[in-house]
């Protein structure tokens, strides 16, 4: 039972150390895309005993709960596995296409697999400290992808990005250390019982802000998002996709798992300040991402705006509401990895990602343009697209608390996405190249392009599947949804699970 | 900066440090001691022989990149934690074998994962640390 949990987790590990020790050779690329989908099969075996069970836990070493290391999954964190294995896969095969020879020799597809490994480790936990862990292996990996491949604006970046996250580790775990002194626990289903019968409620609730902050720094959330677009627009775009798509999906996580779990004790407080940290997200993403005029700096403030979406969900605190959150989270990863990946394979053919120096995409590669739509406008929230459910979800749940400001600004921040996205596509598809050349597919080596196109091909699939078959999907979160409001079958699956 | 009395003691004290790092990995389990500070000592001695010889020397002493030798590792440990699978226990659960006994006091050797996951540590610290210490030891 409990190596479907590990599964998941052990793969990318293996893979990165053979893909590392490989580093030389052409075979360690091949590694890394056998390993994703290995780790991939291992994430749908995960799903599936999840649907069967609805939350399946393992101790670690068999050292019973509360007091070893916990691995559980519920209908959400399986959904993030799965969906981190799918990014995963398709950012490996990208990463064919765009990573030279010199960089793969220093060890990404390691570095790549060791992040996928700590994202996955960080949807699968059980454990508070255990979460912190994978964080950490989250973020040096992060920073090593970051910087690989050299140049000074790689390097300023990454020191803004590493310094900043840095802080946010830094307050999460002193608020961890605060928690434990008050509970005397970590296992976070022991939490939930811990917490509420603590004495001190009020200092529950500064912890319970530590915590905001800190995984507010690793959501993006406002004011504290100022690390993500100094730093998204620099490496690779195989490395931004993966971050842009899972990174700060794991902060979003994060919150959730915890301000639906452990922190309910004093909702009219927490989730207020979570309700409007979450119109300003939304509101200050899609503005800085009006002032842009460079592809990926305009998709780095999307990214802030969108996760403003998936907190509302969580702050509104309603059945919909979180279902909203959960499906927007989902949709959020394939939409946005796929739009960097356009933004890569349109700054191959067209030679830059400056709006203003580059054009005519849409007569020289129509493909492209097709497939830039696809998830452009379902980030706009355009109907049949999954955008349109997402959004759909989170303005129902805000109509039916009757708070018409929030109705007025999600509908609002969509329209200002739209226009962004109009912009990239006028600028970077409709309008002539300034330089008066053709872009054509014919810069790059065919088998780069294929390498490159497939993944885009498969995620802008999978948007329109979501967006037209949503049944599935929908019914799904609203199971997750329901398990996050009434985590009974998650505490007593971790806690009564017999080594 | 060549000192001869430095390259002399340094001669010494590189195998007395190695042979105490393996000293300090074997006896882990119960007393002070483990993966973590064995590779943490092993790793001091590569550093005084470079600082002695000069990083291209310990580099060759050394016998493989310092970051293979951490990949390596990783693995091991892995693999310890592996070992559980076929005894049908969770992930890392130590596995114990008796040898001449059925227990941990009547046994004459005791293999065990334990030992096998510690010394995937001690190469990840010596490996690790050794890659940072030898890129500073190059560039100034």
């Amino acid at each position: 039972m409990s190596w479907v949990l590990v599964m998941p987790l052990v793969i990318p590990f293996i893979t990165a150390v053979i893909a590392f020790i490989l580093r030389n050779s052409p075979a360690n690329r091949w590694v890394s895309v056998v390993g994703s989908v290995l780790a991939l099969v291992a994430a749908a075996v995960l799903m599936v005993s999840v649907l069967k069970e609805g939350v399946v836990a393992a101790q670690m070493s068999n050292w019973s709960a509360p007091f070893g290391i916990t691995l559980v999954a519920d209908y959400l964190s399986a959904v993030m596995v799965v969906i981190t294995a799918i990014t995963g896969l398709a950012t490996t095969v990208y990463a064919l296409g765009e990573i030279p020879e010199e960089t793969e020799k220093l060890g990404f597809y390691a570095l790549f697999q060791t992040l996928l490994a700590g994202v996955t480790g960080a949807f699968l936990t059980g454990d508070l400290f255990n979460l912190y862990v994978w964080f950490e292996v989250m973020l040096i990996a992060s920073f090593s992808l970051l910087v690989i491949g050299g140049g000074k604006e790689r390097l300023d970046a990454g020191i803004k990005y590493v310094a900043l996250n840095l802080v946010s580790t830094l307050v999460f775990l002193s608020g961890i250390g605060m928690l434990y002194g008050v509970t005397g626990t970590l296992n976070m289903a022991d939490l939930r019982g811990a917490v509420a019968a603590a004495e001190n409620q009020g200092l529950i609730t500064v912890i319970a802000m530590m915590f905001m902050v800190g995984f507010g720094v690793k959501a993006a959330v406002f004011p504290l998002f100022f690390w993500l677009p100094a730093s998204y627009h620099t490496p690779y775009f195989a490395v931004s996709a993966v971050f842009a798509g899972l990174l700060t999906k794991v902060g979003v996580y994060a919150l959730m798992r915890m301000f639906s779990l452990v922190f309910v004790g004093d909702i009219g407080f927490t989730h207020e300040i979570l309700l409007w940290v979450s119109l300003l997200t939304m509101f200050t993403g899609v503005i800085g991402a009006a002032a842009q005029t460079d592809f990926r700096k305009i998709l780095s403030f999307h990214i802030i705006s969108q996760i403003g979406y998936m907190t509302l969900g969580l702050a509104l605190f309603t059945p919909l509401a979180l279902m909203g959150g959960v499906f927007y989270l989902v949709h959020h990863i394939i939409v946005k990895a796929n739009l960097f990946f356009v933004a890569g394979l349109a700054r191959q053919y067209a030679g830059s990602t400056d709006l203003n120096r580059i054009g005519g995409l849409y007569k020289s590669a129509p493909l492209l343009a097709a497939l830039f739509i696809i998830p452009a406008f379902s980030l706009a929230g355009f109907p049949p697209l999954s955008g349109f459910w997402a959004k759909y979800l989170i303005v129902k749940a805000a109509l039916e608390l009757n708070f018409w400001f929030v109705t007025f600004v999600s509908l609002f921040v969509g329209l200002l996405t739209i226009y962004s996205m109009t912009k990239i596509w006028a600028m970077a598809f409709w309008k002539p190249h300034p330089d008066g050349i053709d872009p054509t597919p014919n810069r790059a080596p065919p088998q780069v392009t294929r390498a490159m196109i497939l993944p885009i091909a498969a995620l802008a699939a999978m948007t329109i599947v979501i967006g037209f078959y949503p049944e599935p999907f929908v019914q799904f979160a609203e199971t997750a949804a329901n398990q996050l409001l009434d985590p009974t079958d998650y505490v007593t699956t971790v806690l009564g699970v017999q080594p | 900066m060549k000192s001869v009395i430095f390259e002399t003691g340094a001669r010494l004290l590189v195998a007395l440090i190695f042979v105490f790092s393996l000293f300090m990995l074997l006896r882990g389990h119960n007393l002070p001691g483990g993966g973590f500070i064995g590779g943490l000592l092993g790793a001091v001695s590569f550093i005084v022989y470079s600082l002695a010889k000069g990083p291209a020397e310990a580099r060759k002493a050394l016998h493989m990149a310092p970051e293979t030798i951490a990949a390596i590792g990783l693995g091991i440990a892995l693999l310890a934690g592996l070992l559980s699978f076929f005894m049908g226990d969770p992930l890392f659960t130590g596995q114990w074998f008796w040898i001449g006994g059925d227990s941990y006091d009547t046994a004459v050797f005791a293999p065990n994962s334990i030992l096998v996951f510690d010394i995937g540590v001690y190469l990840v610290v010596l490996g690790g640390i050794l890659s940072l210490a030898f890129a500073f030891d190059e560039e100034t």
